[in-house]
C-alpha cells in the first residue's frame, strides 16, 4: 500500500496531519472494540444455559451496552472538539479564491498588498505560513478537496466557504472534486504544490508578469478557431472568462484540470475532442480542425510558461 | 355461546367451513389480483420488492466491473451515473423501505393474532402503486433515461434542466408516487399495531417485531413528508421555473440538503431497525428464552428513533456550517451510537443466559451483527467533524454505508427469509444451502468493503466512473470487484434455494419451537389468519400458557365463527387492548388497483409534462377515492353488536378516537402536517437567507395583510360550521348538520378564493425570486386543502342525504371533523406568515 499523491496518510498540512493521526487512533479503538463484542457473542452463544441470570443479563446491557458506549463517545467527543475550530487567520494572509466550474477550477492569488493573480487547474501554497482558501462555484455543486493538506469544504453557488490551511513541507501533491458534479466529475482534479516561502513568492511575482508571446501561426490559429471567446491569455488581447485562464498553461503539469500530463499529443487531442476526453465539457470539439492547426495552436500553448 | 360449545367437532367443522368461505380468495386471470387479504397482497409486496434488490444489486455489479481496473471504458460516464443513481435510490427506495412493510404486512395479522389488518384495501392500494411506481423509474434506465443525478439529488444539478433531462422527472415524480404508497402502509401498520391487537395483549406484552413496526411506521409517518415537501419545491422549479434553489433569484441549494436528510437521515434507522426486530424474534427462539431486558429493547428503539430526527446535519459537515452546529450534530450523531449498543448487548446477554441451539437463522442474525458492528464503528468515526471532512463523499463512507446496510438490513432479511419461510410456505429452506450462502455473502461483503475504507482514505472520491492508477489503489478496487462477485453469488444460491422450496415436503408446524404467537400458523394454511382471536396473558404464549394452541385451534377463543358471511377481525383499546368492536373488514376489490393506476397516471403524466391529461388523471383519482369511500367505508351493519364467545358481544360499528377509521384519518394528517411545516421551514429557512426578506419590488410587494385574514376568517367559520355539524348530529339534528355542513362548503370554497386572491391580486410573480414562489406554495397548498375540505363537507352531507350516516352511525362527520381540524391549523400558521410576518419582519 503505497499512499499516491492523494492520499489523506500523505500529509503537507497541519489539519491533515492531526486527521492522520487521529484516524489512526480511532481504527485502532474500533479494533479493539469488535473484536472483544465479537468475543463477547462467542463465549454467550458457547456458555451453558443459566451462565448468566436475569440481573447479570440486565446489568451486562447496562455497562457494557450503556455505560461504556456513553464514556468511550464523550471522550472521543471532548478530544476532537477542539479540531472543528479552524486555524485562526490573519487579516495580512495570502488569499486563494478558488471558484468550482463544471469540470475545472478558477484560482485567484490575492496576497495582502499587492495586485491579484489569475490562474486555473493548479494550486499552490506556501510552506509554513498561513493561506486562506475562498471557495464558490459557478455553476453546480463542487467540493474542494487536498487530502494531503486538510479536509473537504464544499463549494456551493451564492455562498463563500473558507478553509484554512497551513502547509508543513513542501512537494507535489494533487486534489480532486469531491462532491457529485456531472458527467466529468471523475475528471476534475487538480495539481497542488506546496512551496518553501521564498520560491513561492518568487513564483507569485513572475505570475503576475505575462508571458512572452510569440505571435505565430498557432496565436493566429487560436484567434481564427474563436479560442480567446472563452479563454484569456495574459499579455494579448484574448481576454474571454468562460474557460480556464491559459497565460502560463504550460508551466503546469497537467491538462485538463489534473487528468493528462502536459504534452503535445494531449494538447492537441485537447484542443480539438474536449468532449471526448472530458465527456459533459463546455469545450465544444474542432472537428474541422486542421492537423497544421491543431498543432500550431498547440506549439504556440507550449510557449505559454 | 356456552364454555363448552367447542367441543362439539361438527359444530367445529360447520365454523371452519364458513370461515374458510368467507375468506376464500377470488379466483381466475384477472380476479385473482383483486385479493386484498394480508397473506397474498404481503407475499406479491415482498417478492416485487425483492425483484428490484436483485435489479439493483445486477446494476452494483456492472458498477464493480467497470471500476475494476483504472481507466477503464466499460460503460461511459452518463451510464455510470444512472447506475449509481438508480442502484442508491432503488435499494432505499424500492427495496429497504417496502421490503419492511412488505414483510410486516404479512407478519403482523399472525403476530397479534387478527385475521388481517384493519385496512386491507389500503395495503393492496399501496402494493399496486408501489408496483407502477417501481416499474416506472427502473425501466427508466433501458431507455437511457433514468435519473443521474445521485440518489440525494442535489441542486442545482438537478434542477437546471440544461443539465439534467429526464431522470430527475422521473426520480421526483415517480419516486414521490412511492412515497406516498409508503406513507399509507405506515398509517395501516400503525393503526394495525394500535387497534388490532388481541384481548389481553397490553402494550408490554407486544411481540418486540410489532414495537419496531409501531417505531419505524412512525419514522416513515414524520421522514417521508419533509422529502415530499422538498420534491413539490422541486418540481416547481423545475416545471414552472419558480425559484427555490438558485441562488440568482434568491433560492438555495443548501434547502435541499436540508429537506432531503430530514428524510434521508431517519431513512437510515428506518431501514436498519426492522432487523434489529427480526433478531429480538430469531434470538429468543434459539436462545429458548424470554428476550431479556424489554423493557430496554424497547425505550433503545424509541429513543433511536427520536434522535435519528435530530442528527441530519452530519450528512452536510462540509457544507461550511458554524462550528457550534458541528459540535452539537456530532454530539447527537455520537449518542445515536448508545441505543444501538443497548439492543445488541440485550442480544449477547439472552444467547449468554440462554440454552443456545445452532441453527441457520440465528449464523445470519450473529453475522450480520458482526458486519453491522464494523459499520457502526465507523459510523461512530464518521460522525466526528473533523475526521468527516477527510472521509466524506469518499469511497470509505460507501464501505460504512454498506457495512450499516449489508450487516443491518441485507443479510438480518435473508436470516429472516429462513426462519420464516416454514411460516409463509410452511417449508423449510434447506441448512447446507443456507449455511453456504451466508459464507459467501460474509466473505463477499467483507472483500468487497472493506478495501473501501483505504481506497477512499487513498483519495478516492464516490460517484467517480474512473480513477487514475497514480492514486494508488487500484489492489482494494479490483479485490473490491471480486468481492462483488463473491456476493453476488452467494445471493444466487439464496434464490437457488428459494426456487428448489415448491419441490421439497412440508415441514411440521413450529419448527423451530418459538414461542410467539405467529406460530400458531398451520403448514396447510387457511386463508382466515387464525381459528380464533386468543386471549393473551404471555409475551410467548406458545411457551407459557397452557394448552395454548389447542385452545386456539378449537376455537375456544375469540371470533371463532363468521356467522354473517362477513370478514371480520376484533379492535381493542390502543394501551391495554380492552375488545371494543367487531371491525368488518374489505373483501377483495379491484378499486385499489384502479385507483393506484389512476394516481400513478397522474405523477407519470405529469413527467412528460402532458398537463391535461395528468389533470384528467387527478379527476378520475378523486372520483375513484370517493367511490371506494362511498361504497366500503362506514356501512352500516345489519345489527347493532354480535357475541364473540365467552359471553362477550362487542358492537359492530364504532366512531370518534376509539375507532380505527379515527385513528387512520389522524395519523395520515399527522404526515400532512409534517410535509406542510416542510414548506413553511421553507419560507423562514429562506427569511434568515436574506437581509431583506420579504423583498420589494415589482411582483415581489404582496401578499399584503387584507387577503389572508379574509382566508383565515373563513377556514375558521368553515372549521366552526363542522364543529358544530358535529356536534347538533350527534344530538339528533339531522336537519341542521346537513345546513351546517353545507354552508361549511361554500366557506372551504370562499377560503379557496380567498386564500389565492392574495398572491394574485398583489401580482406577485413566482419566476422572480423565491418570496413570492414560496408564498405562492404555501397559498396553493392551503388553498388545495380547504378545497379538499369542501370535498370532504359535500361527502358527510351526502352520506347523510342517502341515509349512510345518521347520528348513531356518524363516523363520517367525525372522521371529516379531525381533517378540519387539520386544515385549520395549516390555514392559521399559513395566512399569519405570508399575511403578518412581512410586517414584522
Amino acid at each position: 500500500m503505497k499512499a499516491g499523491p492523494q492520499s489523506a496518510f500523505a500529509t503537507f498540512g497541519a489539519e491533515a496531519e492531526y486527521l492522520a493521526r487521529l484516524t489512526w487512533w480511532m481504527v485502532g479503538g474500533a479494533v479493539v472494540i469488535a473484536a472483544v463484542v465479537a468475543a463477547m457473542f462467542v463465549v454467550a452463544i458457547r456458555s451453558p444455559e443459566g451462565a448468566i441470570g436475569d440481573r447479570g443479563g440486565r446489568r451486562l446491557l447496562m455497562i457494557a451496552g450503556g455505560l461504556v458506549p456513553t464514556i468511550v463517545l464523550f471522550a472521543l467527543l471532548v478530544t476532537t472538539l477542539p479540531a472543528m475550530r479552524p486555524i485562526r487567520a490573519e487579516a495580512g494572509d495570502l488569499r486563494v479564491r478558488v471558484t468550482g466550474e463544471q469540470f475545472w477550477w478558477r484560482v485567484r492569488y490575492q496576497p495582502a498588498g499587492a495586485a491579484a493573480v489569475e490562474t486555473a487547474n493548479e494550486v499552490r501554497v506556501p510552506v509554513g505560513r498561513t493561506t486562506v482558501f475562498d471557495l464558490a462555484a459557478g455553476d453546480v455543486l463542487h467540493s474542494f478537496w487536498i487530502p494531503g493538506l486538510a479536509g473537504k469544504v464544499d463549494m456551493v453557488p451564492g455562498r463563500t466557504n473558507r478553509l484554512v490551511v497551513r502547509a508543513t513541507r513542501a512537494g507535489r501533491f494533487r486534489g480532486q472534486c469531491a462532491e457529485f458534479c456531472g458527467l466529468s466529475h471523475a475528471l476534475m482534479a487538480f495539481d497542488v504544490v506546496a512551496m518553501e516561502p521564498a520560491a513561492f513568492d518568487a513564483w507569485l511575482a513572475a505570475r503576475r508578469a505575462p508571458p512572452a508571446v510569440v505571435a505565430d501561426a498557432g496565436m493566429r490559429a487560436f484567434d481564427a478557431h474563436g479560442c480567446a471567446a472563452c479563454h484569456r491569455v495574459a499579455g494579448t488581447r484574448f481576454a474571454g472568462q468562460i474557460g480556464p485562464d491559459l497565460s502560463h498553461l504550460a508551466a503546469r503539469a497537467t491538462l485538463g484540470a489534473g487528468i493528462r500530463p502536459m504534452t503535445r499529443a494531449n494538447l492537441i487531442r485537447f484542443t480539438r475532442a474536449a468532449p471526448d476526453v472530458k465527456p459533459g465539457a463546455r469545450m465544444p470539439a474542432y472537428d474541422d480542425m486542421t492537423d497544421a492547426d491543431a498543432v500550431a495552436i498547440a506549439r504556440w500553448l507550449e510557449t505559454l510558461k | 355461546m356456552s364454555l363448552h360449545a367447542q367441543d362439539d367437532p361438527q359444530l367445529r367443522a360447520a365454523q371452519e367451513e364458513r370461515l374458510r368461505a368467507t375468506w376464500k380468495p377470488p379466483q381466475g386471470l384477472f380476479l385473482r389480483w383483486t385479493d386484498t387479504n394480508n397473506n397474498r397482497v404481503g407475499v406479491w409486496y415482498t417478492l416485487t420488492a425483492f425483484g428490484f434488490m436483485l435489479f439493483a444489486g445486477v446494476l452494483a455489479l456492472i458498477m464493480r466491473t467497470q471500476l475494476a481496473v483504472p481507466d477503464n471504458d466499460l460503460v461511459s460516464a452518463n451510464g455510470f451515473n444512472q447506475l449509481f443513481t438508480l442502484h442508491g435510490s432503488m435499494m432505499m427506495f424500492l427495496f429497504a423501505v417496502p421490503m419492511f412493510e412488505a414483510v410486516s404486512i404479512i407478519l403482523l395479522p399472525q403476530l397479534l393474532g387478527a385475521r388481517d389488518l384493519p385496512f386491507p384495501r389500503l395495503s393492496a392500494f399501496g402494493y399496486w402503486s408501489f408496483l407502477i411506481g417501481g416499474v416506472f423509474v427502473s425501466g427508466s434506465i433501458f431507455f437511457n433515461a433514468a435519473p443521474d443525478g445521485g440518489w440525494f439529488m442535489y441542486p442545482p444539478f438537478t434542477t437546471r434542466t440544461d443539465l439534467s433531462g429526464l431522470g430527475a422527472d422521473i426520480w421526483m415524480l415517480g419516486l414521490s408516487f412511492i412515497e406516498v404508497s409508503s406513507v399509507a402502509a405506515a398509517v395501516e401498520l400503525i393503526v394495525g399495531v394500535l387497534k388490532c391487537r388481541p384481548p389481553g395483549m397490553r402494550l408490554n406484552l407486544m411481540p418486540l417485531y410489532a414495537w419496531y413496526i409501531l417505531v419505524v411506521a412512525v419514522m416513515i409517518l414524520f421522514a417521508f413528508p419533509p422529502l415530499i415537501a422538498g420534491d413539490i419545491l422541486f418540481e416547481l422549479e423545475r416545471l414552472l421555473g419558480w425559484s427555490f434553489f438558485d441562488p440568482a433569484k434568491g433560492g438555495d441549494p443548501i434547502l435541499w440538503q436540508h429537506l432531503f436528510w430530514i428524510f434521508g437521515h431517519p431513512e437510515v434507522y428506518i431501514v436498519f431497525l426492522p432487523s434489529i426486530a427480526l433478531f429480538a424474534m430469531i434470538v429468543p427462539t434459539f436462545a429458548r428464552r424470554h428476550l431479556l431486558g424489554y423493557p430496554w429493547i424497547v425505550l433503545a428503539a424509541v429513543g433511536t428513533a427520536f434522535l435519528s430526527f435530530g442528527l441530519w446535519v452530519h450528512h452536510m459537515f462540509t457544507t461550511g456550517l458554524p462550528k457550534i452546529s458541528l459540535a452539537f450534530f456530532s454530539a447527537a450523531s455520537e449518542a445515536v451510537a448508545i441505543p444501538t449498543g443497548i439492543q445488541i448487548f440485550a442480544f449477547i446477554a439472552t444467547l449468554w443466559a440462554g440454552r443456545v441451539v445452532w441453527s441457520v437463522p440465528l449464523l445470519y442474525a450473529v453475522g450480520s451483527i458482526a458486519i453491522f458492528v464494523i459499520g457502526g464503528l465507523t459510523g461512530v468515526m464518521v460522525a466526528i467533524a473533523p475526521f468527516d471532512w477527510q472521509a466524506h463523499d469518499t469511497y470509505f463512507v460507501v464501505a460504512h454505508l454498506h457495512y450499516v446496510l449489508i450487516g443491518g438490513t441485507l443479510i438480518p432479511l435473508f436470516g429472516g427469509l429462513y426462519y420464516y419461510w416454514p411460516l409463509i410456505t410452511g417449508k423449510k429452506l434447506s441448512d447446507r444451502i443456507g449455511r453456504t450462502a451466508f459464507w459467501f455473502l460474509f466473505a463477499g461483503a467483507n472483500l468487497t468493503f472493506f478495501p473501501m475504507h483505504f481506497s477512499g482514505l487513498m483519495g478516492m472520491p464516490r460517484r467517480v466512473f474512473t480513477y487514475p492508477s497514480e492514486l494508488g489503489v487500484d489492489g482494494f478496487n479490483l479485490a473490491s470487484t471480486i468481492g462483488a462477485y463473491v456476493f453476488a453469488a452467494g445471493v444466487l444460491l439464496v434464490c437457488i434455494d428459494l426456487a428448489l422450496s415448491p419441490r421439497r415436503a412440508k415441514a411440521e408446524r413450529n419448527p423451530w419451537a418459538a414461542g410467539t404467537l405467529e406460530w400458531l400458523a398451520h403448514p396447510d394454511d387457511e386463508d382466515w389468519g387464525i381459528r380464533s382471536v386468543p386471549l393473551i396473558e404471555s409475551r410467548y404464549p406458545i411457551w407459557d400458557q397452557k394448552d395454548f394452541v389447542r385452545k386456539v385451534d378449537e376455537g375456544r377463543f375469540f371470533l371463532p365463527d363468521a356467522e354473517e358471511g362477513r370478514r371480520e377481525t376484533i379492535v381493542t383499546t390502543v394501551l391495554d387492548a380492552r375488545p371494543l368492536q367487531v371491525l368488518r373488514l374489505g373483501g377483495p376489490s379491484w378499486k385499489p388497483m384502479a385507483t393506484a393506476v389512476a394516481l400513478g397516471s397522474v405523477f407519470i403524466l405529469t413527467t412528460y409534462h402532458l398537463y391535461w391529461w395528468s389533470l384528467v388523471g387527478a379527476v378520475a383519482t378523486l372520483a375513484m377515492v370517493l367511490w371506494w369511500l362511498w361504497s366500503g367505508t362506514a356501512e352500516i351493519p345489519e345489527k347493532d353488536e354480535k357475541p364473540i364467545g365467552h359471553g362477550m358481544t362487542l358492537p359492530l360499528y364504532l366512531s370518534g378516537p376509539s375507532a380505527s377509521g379515527w385513528w387512520a384519518m389522524f395519523i395520515t394528517m399527522m404526515a400532512d402536517a409534517t410535509a406542510f411545516s416542510g414548506l413553511v421551514f421553507g419560507y423562514f429557512f429562506f427569511w434568515t437567507r436574506h437581509e431583506d426578506f420579504p423583498p420589494s419590488g415589482v411582483g415581489m410587494d404582496g401578499p399584503g395583510a387584507f387577503w389572508p385574514m379574509v382566508a383565515l376568517g373563513v377556514s375558521l367559520a368553515s372549521w366552526a360550521a363542522t364543529v358544530a355539524a358535529r356536534e347538533v348530529h350527534a344530538r339528533g339534528g339531522v336537519s341542521a348538520a346537513r345546513a351546517l355542513l353545507a354552508a361549511g362548503a361554500l366557506l372551504s370554497l370562499a377560503a379557496v378564493g380567498a386564500g389565492l386572491a392574495g398572491p394574485w391580486t398583489t401580482g406577485l410573480e413566482p419566476k422572480l425570486h423565491v418570496y413570492p414562489a414560496i408564498v405562492w406554495t404555501l397559498a396553493i397548498w392551503t388553498s388545495a386543502h380547504s378545497g379538499v375540505g369542501a370535498i370532504c363537507q359535500l361527502y358527510a352531507l351526502a352520506r347523510s342525504l342517502a341515509g349512510r350516516t345518521t347520528p348513531r352511525h356518524d363516523a363520517d362527520v367525525r372522521n371529516i371533523t379531525v381533517y378540519h381540524h387539520f386544515l385549520a391549523i395549516t390555514a392559521i400558521v399559513t395566512y399569519l406568515t405570508i399575511g403578518l410576518f412581512p410586517g414584522l419582519a
